[in-house]
């Protein structure tokens, strides 16, 4: 925020960043043959549903879209923050198909001036040994960070600090770890 | 693709607030200038006190304000729902997160502090958790996260520098003239005129920067909650939780309130009851129905596709 905005008490509402979630695909490869994680064919959209009917209506619309190709439906629900969460599910194998939902539904949000209403992106994926592990989007950093949570709330760190070091490389990672911010719950899990 | 935008920015509110600070600013001037040319020895003394008093309260302000609440900060084990609406915040609106503190009184309420956004503290007391549902509670630290965002203790201190000065001048002024500087006969004539028109310069100027400060912080409200309302897409939501709040202050009992004075520039909502009535001049916080009045108006910009 610049010192005139600050000064007058403006801030700016911050503009997303859709393009790096194309990244995910090649990332999925890497991480299948680095950690043997494979994608679990979910991801999901989360963002925050304002009130009135100009945002109700695009929800519709961004829904029947989505319907309105060949594949399985999306699935809205809400969550206990009060956050909107869009779930799609596609093919395990198809990834890029996948990314490709998702970013449709940031790309019509954002379109129709909704924009600073996403919040995050997360595509899901599997361990070995059964672990989830979700590589989340941080629309407003342009960021990517790992969340792999444990039954009780509780996050395993090393498994995240495992899953950075395989695509790191890939991704623009989010090198603050404070904002690793947990997504307890989150359809796509 | 070309991307519209909702974020209509209001002129009104920006000019107005640009007038208060230029007035700020003008009294700012013909007070030190006339200062100067009366006293100019004291001038610096008074000066080097009135910085120090407010260094001390802008580098110490997170720890100040939260000692004075009683405030303990939290981890995310203590409160997962608190930490959890306000990592959301911060992702949304990409700033770094604050300490996040909970006092532990029935006074419904909320503040944030600190001078800069890394040195934050947000803290809600408990008595807010227990009335707000955790759309309301967004809504209210929404707008304690834009006063960060608007580095507001940083503006309000800067702009009550003079205010401060020149209250303490009257006050050691008229202290020391009642002890006999105003009739010392023995002495240079002059010296008791120069102190009685010192008195009265500061008090001016005092009066003046108080409203001025006064109005300036009624209006960084108002741009925190039209943050904080377009930012959570839930305008209504924080007009609810406004409404909630001021309603059961009203119900507390006064010495509780009392107590929580001295820290309502920053707090959410002022602890007043609304049977104190003071003039709009003097309060640090605009009226309720101006509050939801605006954010009616950002209610009907969002669900109209402006």
């Amino acid at each position: 925020m610049g010192f005139l905005d600050t000064l007058l008490g403006r801030s700016k509402p911050v503009k997303p960043d859709l393009d790096r979630l194309f990244g995910l695909s090649t990332a999925a490869l890497t991480l299948e043959a680095g950690a043997g994680f494979t994608p679990t064919g979910l991801g999901s959209v989360c963002f925050r549903a304002a009130e009135g009917g100009a945002f109700a209506q695009i929800q519709k619309d961004v829904q029947e879209l989505l319907d309105s190709d060949e594949g399985p439906d999306v699935e809205l629900s809400t969550d206990s923050y009060g956050y909107t969460w869009l779930l799609v599910k596609k093919d395990p194998s198809d990834v890029v198909g996948l990314v490709t939902d998702l970013h449709a539904v940031n790309a019509t949000l954002e379109a129709n001036g909704f924009g600073p209403h996403l919040l995050c992106s997360l595509v899901g994926f599997k361990g070995p040994e059964g672990q989830r592990l979700a590589l989340v989007y941080l629309y407003k950093r342009g960021t990517f960070y790992p969340f792999a949570p444990q039954p009780g709330d509780k996050r395993d760190n090393a498994l995240e600090i495992q899953a950075r070091g395989a695509v790191g490389a890939d991704l623009p990672f989010e090198e603050d770890l404070g904002r690793w911010f947990p997504v307890w719950g989150a359809p796509g899990l | 693709m070309a991307t519209r935008t909702r974020y209509a920015s209001d002129r009104g509110l920006t000019s107005r607030m640009l007038v208060t600070m230029f007035l700020l600013g003008l009294v700012y001037v013909v007070f030190v200038g006339a200062f100067f040319v009366i006293v100019p020895k004291w001038g610096v003394i008074a000066l080097v006190v009135a910085s120090l008093f407010l260094l001390a309260q802008y580098f110490f302000s997170d720890k100040l304000t939260l000692f004075a609440m009683h405030g303990r900060t939290v981890t995310a084990e203590e409160a997962p729902e608190l930490h959890g609406v306000i990592d959301r915040i911060c992702a949304m609106s990409d700033a770094p997160k604050p300490k996040v503190a909970i006092a532990d009184t029935d006074v419904p309420n909320a503040f944030a502090t600190g001078r800069n956004q890394k040195k934050a503290v947000v803290c809600v007391t408990t008595g807010l958790l227990r009335r707000l549902d955790p759309v309301e509670l967004e809504g209210v630290l929404a707008h304690e996260m834009a006063h960060v965002a608007h580095k507001d203790v940083a503006v309000m201190t800067i702009a009550s520098f003079l205010g401060v000065c020149a209250g303490l001048i009257t006050r050691f002024g008229l202290e020391w003239g009642l002890w006999g500087g105003f009739n010392r006969r023995d002495n240079d004539q002059n010296t008791g005129m120069i102190l009685l028109a010192v008195v009265a310069v500061s008090a001016v100027a005092y009066a003046i920067s108080f409203m001025l400060t006064r109005a300036l912080s009624r209006y960084r409200e108002l741009s925190a909650d039209r943050a904080a309302a377009l930012l959570t897409g839930r305008p209504s939501a924080l007009a609810s939780a406004l409404t909630k709040v001021t309603g059961e202050i009203a119900r507390i009992p006064t010495n509780d309130l009392r107590a929580a004075q001295p820290f309502n520039a920053f707090f959410f909502t002022p602890a007043f009851g609304k049977g104190f009535s003071i003039s709009n001049l003097f309060s640090t916080h605009p009226p309720l129905d101006k509050r939801l009045a605006q954010l009616q108006k950002i209610s009907d910009q969002l669900s109209r596709g402006v």
